[in-house]
Order: structure tokens, then C-alpha cells, then sequence
């Protein structure tokens, strides 16, 4: 991790005729951290994230991401982040390699590099053998694990990963939590959501958002003696019991 | 007594090429009546088929499943009447208001609101407020509790609840643990699957689910204590650097993260002080190591070592 911010938020605001779904929310992401987003259903992340990855304008407030500013460099921010949700990822009727050949297009990368690239990841995949597989067929740990390699097979700046570890057992979920720790050393950022409180703990810093207001941010560590108690479920679940509005 | 039996139940799906998937590989299990059992697995283990067999909504390749003595196959009109179902995806009528839906299944059931309302209203008055709002139309916290209203509005006596914590958020899911233990004062048997490996410790009995396979069914208290390796908890200045380095330990039988922590299951006869001297001599700084006692993640990931 280093001093350099890849994201930064100013009373970042966004409002659906009168109902504020974000509200002025403020922070910063270093280079190569593990930045956890986490709230209740209905808290905003969602809305927060969209605006983030330059796929819906804030009302008001301030973003900039990858150096890039939210309202009007928003293609520019789309060609360097990856984004990688439990929800959809990878298409299913098209083999393990032509994911990576569209994905690889779809970014602009050379056909010389989406080969080279290709071959490393089926190498730490160990999936060479797979390759011409198509992704329906593989168990959902591997295509968890390849969806993410996707997501940052243009080696974008940042990668939003939306509850990426959903349903998978508890070995596959650790080995993907290895993926994140190791992009996050090679300087990739990872902003991430989850449902799960022992994934917080894995995050370098944690923010918590409540009716569309960020209302925690700080370490693991900082979070539970400020809250005074021994786990983030704890720490989740009194500031989210404060939540006056409903999920959407 | 038993309410639930399910006898070497296979089920196997065509795949790629003529082979075949085996979703349930030879599965047995008894619930007893008014117990709340937990069906405990990850996406693909097999809960939802399994859920299906017992429900009469699909047919097991061999095997023998009954509910409240009645064959899952021969006898599936009077399961249907006396069980309640929750599938894992919302099917409530999304055009129909919250008291149209729950009327309509009322109805279905030869039953009304007003005969069983005190089933329901702990969890009904929840949702009272928005009773005129469409169900598409609400949130996810309140479309479960309608689901749940619907399921137990025929007064059953078996309730299936197939994923009903699934990307639902920590307080909701607290919330509809609750509104369990609450049911099964009534007297309810229910079996309950979901992916979350801590709701396991809120059910009387759990069976682990892997791959279509068992790999433990006990009271979550006796799984935990059957796990009978040595664990540790370690925690440093960097959390990544140490997990690759104690995979090198020679000691060291299986390491991962947990929480703040990472786990460490030492191989036979080994102590925690050799793998704190290994700790310090390989320079990370901070060092809190500590006995940690498994819970059913730990056994989980354990088990499926050793499948």
C-alpha cells in the first residue's frame, strides 16, 4: 500500500427525485489497499459503487477515480477498473479462453498480449486443461477464481469486486481471498462488498454505511476498540440496528 | 419421533457428452418432530435437490424419502397439504399485494387468515403497514417475511425453508433466526439450508453437505468437539507474508486465514511453542499467538480435506 490515492470522494451525493440514497459520503482509497464497503441492504452501496465505476452521475459532491473525474472523464474511468460481481462475471456458454479473448478485446489489449496474458493465467489457475472448456461446465469455486482473473485481466488500477465470495465453500472462498491479497501486493487496489464479517477482518480498512451516510471508517482493529467489542459482525450490527429506512 | 426420513436418496442430472452430475450421492438422515435442523453446504453441495425430493417436486433416482410417514412419491397430495415450503428464489405473486398473496394461499389451502393468524403474527405485524404495497415492490427483508407468512398460513406441520438467509444482510439474518427460534416453540419441525457456516450453531442438529455428499450430521456442539487436531491462532504486522511463510513450516499440517487471525492446525505432537519460535525466527513483529477451539468452519474445511 502506498501514500498515493487512486480514489477520492468529496460529499459525494446522489438523490432519486427526493429520496437520498447517498448521502454526501467522503473518503479516500490508497494504491494497492484493501478498502472493505460494507452496509446493510438498502444502505446505498450499490448506488455509491455505480457512480464510482462511472455508470451513473452523482447529484452533487466530488469523486475521482483512478485520477479521473466522475462526471467527465467517466469512459476513461471504465477503461481502468475491473469489476467483478457473484451475480455476473463471466459468460457462461462461451469457453475459458474465449472469455479471456473477449474480455481481452473488449479492453483493447493486443492479440500478441491477450495470448501471453492468457497463458499466465491458466497457469496460476492451473486450468491449462480446462481452457477449452466452456465456463458452464466448471465448478463454481474455479469460475469464481476466473471471473476474478478476468476482472483484472487488463491490470486495471482498481478492481470493484460486488459480494464476490456468495455461496462458495469456506477453502474456495479462502483461496479467492489469496487472489485478492496477492493483486493487492502487485499495487492493484480492491474495493470490495461482502455479507460475510470475517471478510471484513481482511480488509486493510472498513467503511460502514447507514441510510446513505458513511458512519464508520477505520482498521478492523481501530473499528472494534472504538466500538468496544471483540468482532466487526458486532460492530456491523449496532450501526446498522440505527437504520431508520427500508432496503429497496 | 420422527417427522422427516430420508434413506440413501441418489440423484444424478444428465451432463456434457452423456455423462452424468450426481447431485446427491446415497444421503440419509431422520428429523425428529419439533427439532430445527440445518442443512449446511455450499452452492452445488446438493441442498436444493434435496430440498426438492423431500417437498414431492422431484424424484430421486432410488432411494426412499417420507414425511410425517408419508412417501415423498405415492403420497405427495397429502405431503402437499401439511407441509410448508419456502423455495430458495422469491415465488409469491409480484402483482399481488401482501394481504392478496397471503389470502390467495389461505384460500388454496382451505384455510383463512383470520384461523391461523396466531401462527403468524409476530412476524405478520412487521409487514402489516405496507399490506396494500405489490410484492415485487417490496424489500428484500420484507418479501422473506411475507414468504414466511405464506409457508405457515395452512398451519404446517413440517416447514422447508430452502436458503432464506442467502444474500440477505447480518441484521436481517439475525432477525429471521429469531423469528425460527420463535416458530419452533409452536412445535414446528423445520428444516432450514443455507451457505452460512455460522448459522449452524442456531440449529439443534445440522447435517454438512459437500459435493452431494454427508460429511458430518450431529448437534453443531459435537461436531466441533470431534475435531481432535491441534489449533492455533496467529496474528502479525503482515498477515499475507506469514501465511505464505508457516505453509513452509514443517509443523505446520493446514493454515488459513480466519477472521483477524489466521488459523493453524499443527500436525501430530507438534506444540504451539515450535511454531512461535519458527514465527519469531522468521522476523514478523507484533506476534500474538494463541489455542483457538474450532468452530464448524473449521471442521468444514477439515472434512473436506479428508473427503
Amino acid at each position: 500500500m502506498t501514500d498515493e490515492k487512486v480514489i477520492t470522494a468529496k460529499a459525494l451525493t446522489k438523490k432519486f427525485a427526493d429520496f437520498i440514497a447517498v448521502n454526501a459520503i467522503s473518503f479516500e482509497v490508497s494504491k494497492g489497499e484493501i478498502f472493505g464497503f460494507l452496509g446493510a441492504n438498502g444502505a446505498g452501496k450499490t448506488t455509491a459503487m455505480r457512480m464510482l465505476c462511472g455508470l451513473s452521475l452523482p447529484t452533487s459532491g466530488e469523486a475521482t477515480v483512478a485520477g479521473f473525474d466522475v462526471y467527465k472523464e467517466s469512459e476513461k474511468i471504465k477503461k481502468n477498473i475491473g469489476y467483478m460481481s457473484q451475480k455476473f462475471s463471466l459468460y457462461e456458454d462461451l469457453t475459458v479462453k474465449e472469455n479471456m479473448r473477449f474480455y481481452g478485446g473488449i479492453y483493447g489489449l493486443t492479440e500478441k498480449r491477450i495470448k501471453e496474458k492468457s497463458q499466465q493465467v491458466l497457469a496460476d489457475l492451473h486450468m491449462e486443461a480446462e481452457q477449452n472448456k466452456l465456463v458452464k461446465s466448471l465448478p463454481l469455486g474455479w469460475k469464481q477464481k476466473l471471473a476474478f482473473s478476468v476482472a483484472i485481466f487488463h491490470e486495471p488500477a482498481i478492481v470493484f469486486l460486488d459480494e464476490p465470495t456468495g455461496g462458495v465453500d469456506p477453502v474456495t472462498r479462502r483461496e479467492f481471498w489469496e487472489m485478492i491479497y496477492q493483486a493487492a501486493q502487485n499495487g492493484t487496489t480492491v474495493f470490495v462488498t461482502t455479507h460475510y464479517m470475517d471478510e471484513a477482518e481482511y480488509c486493510n480498512r472498513v467503511s460502514i454505511m447507514v441510510d446513505g451516510r458513511i458512519e464508520a471508517l477505520d482498521t478492523p482493529t481501530n473499528l472494534k476498540k472504538q466500538f468496544n467489542t471483540a468482532s466487526m459482525d458486532e460492530v456491523f450490527l449496532q450501526l446498522a440496528r440505527k437504520a431508520v429506512r427500508q432496503a429497496d | 419421533m420422527a417427522s422427516v426420513k430420508v434413506s440413501n436418496i441418489i440423484k444424478t442430472y444428465p451432463a456434457e457428452k452423456k455423462s452424468v452430475v450426481k447431485a446427491l450421492n446415497n444421503i440419509s438422515f431422520q428429523v425428529d418432530k419439533g427439532e430445527l435442523f440445518g442443512v449446511i453446504g455450499p452452492d452445488g453441495a446438493g441442498k436444493t435437490s434435496l430440498f426438492r425430493i423431500m417437498t414431492t417436486l422431484l424424484i430421486a433416482d432410488s432411494g426412499i424419502a417420507t414425511v410425517e410417514g408419508f412417501d415423498t412419491v405415492k403420497d405427495y397430495k397429502q405431503i402437499r397439504k401439511q407441509i410448508g415450503y419456502m423455495p430458495g428464489k422469491f415465488s409469491l405473486y409480484q402483482d399481488l399485494s401482501v394481504e392478496e398473496n397471503l389470502e390467495f394461499f389461505a384460500t388454496i389451502f382451505n384455510t383463512s387468515i383470520k384461523e391461523n393468524y396466531d401462527l403468524i403474527k409476530d412476524i405478520y405485524v412487521q409487514i402489516e403497514p405496507f399490506k396494500t404495497r405489490r410484492a415485487g415492490k417490496l424489500s428484500g427483508g420484507m418479501k422473506q417475511k411475507l414468504a414466511l407468512c405464506c409457508a405457515l398460513i395452512h398451519r404446517p406441520t413440517v416447514l422447508f425453508l430452502d436458503e432464506p438467509t442467502t444474500g440477505v444482510d447480518a441484521v436481517s439474518r439475525k432477525e429471521f433466526w429469531e423469528m425460527l427460534k420463535q416458530l419452533k416453540t409452536q412445535g414446528i419441525t423445520i428444516l432450514v439450508s443455507t451457505p452460512y457456516m455460522d448459522e449452524a450453531s442456531l440449529c439443534d442438529r445440522v447435517v454438512l453437505l459437500q459435493n452431494g455428499s454427508m460429511l458430518s450430521i450431529d448437534t453443531p456442539q459435537k461436531i466441533t468437539q470431534q475435531f481432535n487436531k491441534q489449533l492455533i491462532a496467529v496474528k502479525t504486522d503482515n498477515m499475507y507474508a506469514l501465511l505464505q511463510s508457516l505453509r513452509e513450516c514443517n509443523e505446520v499440517e493446514n493454515i488459513y486465514p480466519f477472521g483477524e487471525y489466521h488459523h493453524v492446525v499443527l500436525k501430530n505432537n507438534n506444540t504451539k511453542s515450535e511454531v512461535q519460535q519458527y514465527v519469531a525466527a522468521h522476523g514478523f513483529k507484533d506476534v500474538e499467538l494463541n489455542p483457538a477451539s474450532a468452530n464448524i468452519e473449521d471442521c468444514f474445511i477439515e472434512l473436506m480435506r479428508n473427503q
